[in-house]
């Protein structure tokens, strides 16, 4: 650990564009499971059985696939398909499609936690399914999820990492490359996981926060 | 104004209801007794399209109940339901569970939703629990507010799912008050209820229903105190001296 804040001080600029490029992964490919979850969520309690098949096989299809394989097809098998697309849209895509299958299972879960008298008396005052899910389902429905929901914005922090294997210069891949271009591999990558670390822990009290309020009702 | 004829009802392989045929004339009020598992909630529940039906039919104002059909919204905005679990909407303040239909469904201005809705908070006697959460009100509070979001939709008749079961003997009195009050206005309303009390005072006509099939029906104060079938002699003497 010798030079430990010398070498800090002079890495973190370099890793600070790599936190950069890291919080615009997660937060894209976040959004982007969202979306994407909540219509397979949707799809799957529609009652209408093509869709909630066709959501069922997607997701397991999805989940079956490691993400870092979802990335090469993206980024490497995609252009001979005749679809080019940038390293970090790839990286977006393929975590946000990656993710949104446990997304969805999260929304599901908490959709049919809510209590089936609910949607009865949503219906005995004429509302139809869209109204029923908006006004009265997913409300409720969205302080079971949100615990779980900060969960999976951790782990997607973490898993932005991931995108540096197809050339997204993130926190991670700014590491390596500082730590094989010095040989000062346990200053940087000590110093690269004290970063994700930092900006974990907010999140971290967030989750706490959810499930407080969540307890409360 | 709601006909029922031959309506049949089974759950897979139990028949809960055995041709079930009767007719309630507008702004009667009609009580369903009988023991519980004879089918009285899902006549209620069929009557409003919450439960599909296997044969016959019913209709309300000439309109066919068909839960599949898009006119089932139809149906449900003239005749609204009071569940025995209240079914209130917990996220939503007791005024809000009032308007959420006349806003979203049938789309009244929101000046005139939150103005009838504060009046039909008063009628139940709660005009002061307006901005109240449901579970911060007792169990009597809960169920006069699901009555008056069930009036919100100014329903031609209102179905009572055994109103006052779930509740403390205490709180009983207030929820049959107000709804006496609505049958002295003239409101059609179908009453599944175990108050034998509130059947023979408020209601018109009682209906006795064992086996999905009726069994006795009539006046209610004749039928309650002459029974004429063993069955429903039996049934009221368990319920009027249980010990």
């Amino acid at each position: 650990m010798k030079g430990f804040w010398h070498d800090a001080a002079e890495f973190f600029p370099i890793l600070m564009s790599g936190v950069a490029l890291t919080i615009v992964v997660t937060i894209g490919s976040l959004l982007l499971s969202t979306v994407l979850g909540l219509i397979w969520a949707m799809m799957r309690v529609s009652g209408i059985r093509v869709l909630s098949m066709l959501s069922a096989s997607l997701i397991n299809v999805i989940r079956g696939i490691p993400i870092i394989v979802l990335l090469f097809y993206l980024y490497f098998v995609m252009p001979d398909l005749g679809v080019t697309l940038s390293a970090l849209q790839a990286a977006i895509l393929g975590l946000g499609i990656a993710y949104s299958a446990y997304q969805a299972e999260n929304f599901r879960a908490g959709i049919e936690a809510i209590d089936k008298g609910q949607i009865e008396a949503a219906q005995s005052i004429g509302m139809g399914w869209w109204l029923t899910m908006r006004r009265v389902v997913l409300p409720q429905a969205v302080r079971i999820v949100l615990p779980p929901y900060g969960n999976v914005m951790i782990m997607m922090l973490k898993d932005s990492s991931q995108a540096s294997t197809i050339t997204v210069a993130e926190l991670a891949l700014q590491g390596k490359l500082i730590a094989s271009s010095t040989f000062k591999n346990t200053n940087v990558f000590t110093l690269v996981a004290l970063m994700y670390l930092t900006m974990s822990i907010p999140l971290i009290l967030l989750v706490r926060h959810f499930e407080k309020r969540a307890g409360k009702r | 104004m709601i006909e029922l004829s031959d309506v049949h009802k089974s759950f897979g392989k139990v028949e809960v209801l055995k041709g079930i045929t009767a007719s309630v004339q507008k702004g009667e009020v009609v009580c369903i007794i009988g023991p519980s598992g004879s089918g009285k909630s899902t006549i209620l529940r069929c009557i409003n399209g919450l439960e599909s039906y296997d044969r016959g039919e019913i209709s309300v104002e000439g309109l066919k109940v068909d839960r599949d059909a898009s006119s089932i919204v139809k149906v449900r905005t003239q005749v609204s339901m009071v569940f025995q679990r209240f079914n209130l909407f917990p996220h939503r303040t007791a005024l809000e569970n009032v308007i959420e239909g006349p806003l979203y469904v049938k789309r009244e201005s929101h000046a005139q939703a939150f103005e009838r809705g504060r009046a039909l908070l008063a009628r139940v006697g709660l005009a002061e629990k307006a901005d109240v959460h449901p579970p911060q009100l007792s169990g009597g509070q809960q169920q006069r507010v699901a009555i008056a979001r069930a009036l919100a939709m100014q329903p031609k008749a209102i179905l009572f799912d055994e109103p006052t079961s779930a509740l403390d003997p205490e709180l009983v009195g207030d929820v049959l008050g107000v709804m006496r009050k609505l049958a002295d206005d003239g409101m059609t309303m179908v009453v599944v209820t175990h108050e034998m009390g509130f059947a023979r005072d408020v209601a018109d006509r009682v209906l006795f229903i064992d086996g999905g099939v009726i069994v006795e029906q009539g006046a209610a104060k004749a039928l309650l105190n002459q029974p004429q079938h063993p069955r429903t002699q039996d049934f009221l003497r368990r319920v009027l001296h249980p010990l």
